[in-house]
């Protein structure tokens, strides 16, 4: 490759930061005193074969500069080898990077689903008059709309990030007006605190045992709470049997596709080309899903160890835990946990003597959802724009840099404890004949008491709104999101619904990543609808026409319905919406277009949102 | 001393032929095919854009799917490769919709007036671009717009790529409200032939364009000027500014064209070349995809190096 560099230089600052993560440059090239005049043939695959730095790299560099300069893009470009045209390609890729020189102080306010129940709405409007409108910087703090951030048990919520030197980022949750306005004017935040599951302390948990009970921090606590019992396990029964377990479980898999687990362990284990990854999908970011964020935070050994489990089931020696950027406690427990594991023998070389090799390495997000999709995972890590591969081939034949891949979410894996310790056949006995095991669910909304809820498959939904203390606001239920922005709204009427894949699909609805938001009759449903339609369009990757241009005429249908500015009639509308439901459905490429209708159409079949009786607001 | 013997190409193996169905008719096809190819074989017209055929298949527009059967959604024929005793189906309903979908997708929001196929796709599958309402007015700020933030719209106008055309070097012209985001120029630009690394795909989503890094003007980009983007742009977005001229000035006239193939004059690789010849003057130069060396691909002085045979004004 001939790389072809800008004439920009970055600050020292940005050389900094950048030389801070990647070591100091080596060569005149690679900006060591540099004199070249900026176009020199230089390569080779050692110098290639960095891309996959680029994306923390960025980071690194956003923290310090805040944003991404010319000048810092074209030092990037020289140290990695990578096209500055690549680099930009992959920098705007993401929500979270600015191209813009921008206020050091910024205030991602969550305006999503379970936000917008709690009144997200006024906080922003009271931004907007107090403060300015979004963007606009004020004494070198700024404020911009969010998706869902992954604190619906505690809505509303904010993201607020910090660059310089001593670069900070930090989740807020149940905030207000005017604790925002005070933070936007510098006030520090109060540190975060992980929340504790409102089933903490009772029997018979099995995902959620130790969660607000044992110290997140500590390797002595997890061993003395069970902790590493299943990987001792795991060293007895061989690879073979763990795989024989997991397969013996029927586990699923949990991100929402509802994949069998222990097939594709197996497909992957008894590939030749070798290496093998494993990838831990903890992106997280379907609206209204934060159960993962609870396991990381509040038991973060547990799937250091299951991991280290799956690693050994299917022969892979590296594995990465791939997290979404705005989940920065989570990355401060796992980072701490990976440490003690690597001091303590449990991870790294020669694990526990038994002569296995693993390790693991976090990779954070930049503000993509569709990161989370499969494919698109392997893209970001490599370096490139995150966008999903055609299948096939699939992940478990070609995934990440090629080889042979397991990728899985992070409550599947934990699954993965009780599995080896209690025994695959066990395991299965839990929940029903199709969906076996214990289930996490995200309970959001006009729920008395909100957050994670493990209960057994089969359990109806009436009965996990009740565990959540029903309706909270006084007020009626009149529906239910079930699955998330990807899932499908339920009525009142759909409350004894099983919570099992087989009977959600009877239903034709999904458990998706086990969102369960409950919406009062206080809501307005068509402005779920647009919250929902505008997510997918911000989503979208972009690549294929379905969802590119798809979720945009959805949302612009949407718009003239809720507006009651129809082109044609109402029905005319509808159908339109239904058409290009099932082109999205059809053609897309992933499950981010595929399913970017979903919800609308579920609530357009299941209530009259839109037609003149139901009207548009209750 | 022992002969020397020049190791030997092994012989290709024996290609297996694949049986499918396609529209209830049986075909054989080499293993490795692609359903595209099959259809071709039984002389089914599948409609095409991001494909190319001197290109690997970006999958990206959709338009050729096809239904499998026992596949949950469709599948695109262009990329696919047949597998026994697969049973397609090119023409029922569902493919209908997506391909009417995606053309009308497209031609409300991309200006389509010079894209050979679209008006063809339109008219098949019956598509009406109309009924998602009259055009948003053009975006020059388009290059700068954010990922994950968007207006909301109102939905009394339709959302387009429209935006000024980009003319800043004398010899090809960037009109991108005229992209179809099909890949094939970055792919061409980069690491398929060219090996540039000009453009790439920069943004998300709907605002996803085709941009240099910062959006800077093609002559302080990696840009070479060989000109392979232009020669695998399906929609005329991509063009010779000599073209762009005469399209301006509406005397671009193809049926007053002639096409010589000749040999490029400049260096020993002597790539094939074709001018494309109005009114005695050079208009553009192309050179034949399914050339064995060039497959279309040329340098800047193939490419446009042919000022000086055209008679000076
Ligand atoms: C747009 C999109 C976003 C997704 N996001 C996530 C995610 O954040 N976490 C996750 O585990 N799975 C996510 N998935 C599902 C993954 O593609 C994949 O099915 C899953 O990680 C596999 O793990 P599992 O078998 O353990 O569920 C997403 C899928 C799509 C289409
Ligand atoms: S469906 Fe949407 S998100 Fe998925 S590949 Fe296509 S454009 Fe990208
Ligand atoms: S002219 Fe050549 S170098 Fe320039 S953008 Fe096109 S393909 Fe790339
Ligand atoms: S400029 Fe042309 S070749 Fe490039 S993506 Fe757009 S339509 Fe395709
Ligand atoms: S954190 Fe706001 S909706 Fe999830
Ligand atoms: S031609 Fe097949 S996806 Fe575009």
């Amino acid at each position: 490759m001939d790389l072809r560099l800008l004439d920009a230089e970055p600050t020292t600052d940005e050389r900094a930061a950048i030389d801070a993560f990647l070591g100091p440059p080596v060569s005149t090239w690679a900006g060591a005193d540099a004199v070249e005049d900026g176009h020199s043939a230089h390569g080779g695959h050692a110098a290639r074969a960095q891309r996959h730095e680029l994306l923390p790299t960025l980071h690194a560099l956003h923290e310090r500069a805040g944003w991404i300069s010319p000048g810092a893009l074209n030092y990037v470009a020289r140290r990695l080898t990578i096209p500055p045209a690549d680099v930009y390609g992959v920098a705007t890729f993401y929500a979270l990077f600015s191209m813009q020189p921008r206020a050091s102080r910024v205030l991602h306010v969550c305006n999503d689903l379970a936000c917008r129940c709690a009144g997200s709405d006024k906080l922003i409007e009271a931004l907007t008059d107090r403060v300015g409108p979004h963007g606009s910087d004020t004494d070198g703090a700024t404020w911009e709309p969010s998706p869902c951030l992954g604190q619906c048990d505690r809505a509303p919520a904010a993201f607020l990030v910090g660059s310089g030197e001593n670069p900070t980022e930090r989740e807020l949750t149940n905030v207000d007006a005017e604790a925002l306005i005070e933070i936007l004017r510098g006030a520090t935040p109060a540190s975060p605190k992980s929340a504790t599951p409102p089933q903490a302390g009772e029997p018979n948990l099995r995902l959620l045992h130790r969660i607000g009970l044992v110290d997140p921090e500590s390797l002595d606590e997890y061993r003395a709470h069970g902790g590493y019992a299943a990987l001792r396990r795991a060293f007895d029964i061989g690879p073979e049997g763990v795989l024989r377990e997991v397969l013996d479980s029927k586990l699923m898999g949990r991100g929402g596709a509802a994949f069998p687990t222990g097939r594709k362990w197996d497909a992957v284990a008894r590939q030749p080309r070798r290496p093998h990854y494993l990838i831990c999908n903890a992106d997280e970011s379907e609206p209204g899903t934060f159960k993962d964020r609870v396991i990381m935070e509040g038991d973060p050994f547990s799937l250091i160890e299951s991991m280290t489990i799956a690693a050994y089931a299917t022969g892979c020696e590296h594995g990465y835990v791939y997290l979404r950027g705005e989940y920065p406690l989570a990355q401060r427990r796992l980072e701490h946990a990976l440490e003690q594991a690597r001091h303590h023998g449990v991870l790294g070389e020669d694990i526990l003597g038994h002569g296995f090799r693993f390790d693991i390495e976090l990779r954070k997000g930049a503000g993509a959802y569709i990161c989370g999709e499969e494919t698109a995972i392997f893209s970001s890590i490599e370096g490139y724009r995150g966008e999903p591969r055609n299948k096939p081939p699939f992940p478990v034949e070609r995934g990440l840099f090629g080889q042979p891949t397991v990728v899985n979410n992070v409550e599947t894996l934990v699954n993965v404890l009780p599995i080896v310790l209690e025994g695959g056949p066990a395991f299965a006995q839990i929940g029903t004949e199709r969906s076996t095991g214990p289930k996490l669910f995200c309970l959001s909304g006009a729920v008395a008491k909100p957050g994670i809820y493990e209960v057994p498959f089969g359990t109806t939904l009436r009965e996990l709104l009740d565990l959540a203390g029903g309706v909270s606001t006084g007020r009626s239920l009149r529906a239910v999101l079930l699955g998330g922005a990807a899932g499908s709204f339920l009525t009142p009427d759909d409350l004894d619904l099983k919570l099992t894949f087989e009977d959600a699909r009877e239903a034709g609805t999904t458990l998706g990543s086990g969102v369960v938001l409950a919406i009062d009759d206080a809501m307005d449903l068509a402005e779920l609808l647009m919250t929902i339609a505008a997510f997918m369009r911000d989503e979208s990757c972009g690549q294929c026409v379905p969802c590119r241009v798809g979720t945009v005429r959805q949302e612009e249908a949407l718009a003239r319905l809720a507006s009651g500015r129809t082109r044609g009639t109402v029905q005319d509308e509808l159908d339109l919406i239904a058409e290009i439901g099932q082109a999205m459905r059809d053609a897309s490429i992933c499950g981010l277009g595929q399913t970017a209708s979903s919800a609308v159409e579920s609530a357009i079949a299941r209530f009259e949102v839109f037609t003149s009786n139901g009207g548009t607001t209750p | 001393m022992n002969p020397i013997v020049l190791p030997m190409a092994p012989p290709a193996p024996a290609t297996r032929l694949i049986s499918l169905t396609v529209d209830e008719q049986p075909v054989e096809v080499p293993e490795g095919s692609t359903i595209l190819d099959a259809c071709r074989k039984l002389g089914i017209d599948t409609p095409t854009l991001c494909y190319g055929e001197t290109l690997m298949p970006a999958n990206a527009c959709r338009i050729c799917v096809v239904e499998l059967e026992g596949a949950r959604t469709l599948i695109p024929a262009c990329s696919r490769k047949v597998e026994p005793d697969m049973v397609i189906r090119t023409d029922s309903e569902r493919v209908r919709l997506s391909r009417k979908m995606v053309i009308e997708f497209l031609a409300s929001s991309v200006d389509l007036s010079i894209t050979p196929p679209a008006q063809d796709y339109l008219e098949r599958y019956d598509g009406r671009p109309e009924r998602y309402g009259p055009s948003a007015p053009p975006d020059p700020d388009r290059d700068k717009r954010r990922a994950g933030h968007h207006e909301r719209p109102d939905g009394q106008t339709a959302a387009t790529v429209h935006q000024p055309t980009k003319i800043d070097n004398g010899l090809y012209v960037r009109d991108y409200s005229k992209c179809i985001l099909c890949y094939k120029c970055v792919d061409a630009c980069g690491e398929q032939w060219q090996n540039t690394f000009a453009i790439t795909v920069a943004g998300r989503g709907f605002d996803a364009r085709i941009s240099t890094e910062y959006a800077n003007p093609l002559p302080e980009s990696a840009c070479v000027y060989c000109g392979n983007c232009i020669a695998v742009c399906p929609t005329g977005a991509l063009m010779f500014k000599s073209e762009h001229d005469l399209r301006d000035a509406a005397t671009w006239d193809e049926s007053r064209q002639t096409r010589t193939e000749t040999i490029c004059p400049y260096c020993g690789v002597g790539c094939n070349l074709t001018l494309h010849v109005q009114d005695n003057e050079i208009v553009k130069v192309t050179s034949p995809a399914d050339h064995d060396i060039t497959r279309g691909n040329l340098c800047i002085k193939g490419r446009f190096g042919f000022q000086h045979v055209n008679p000076k004004a």
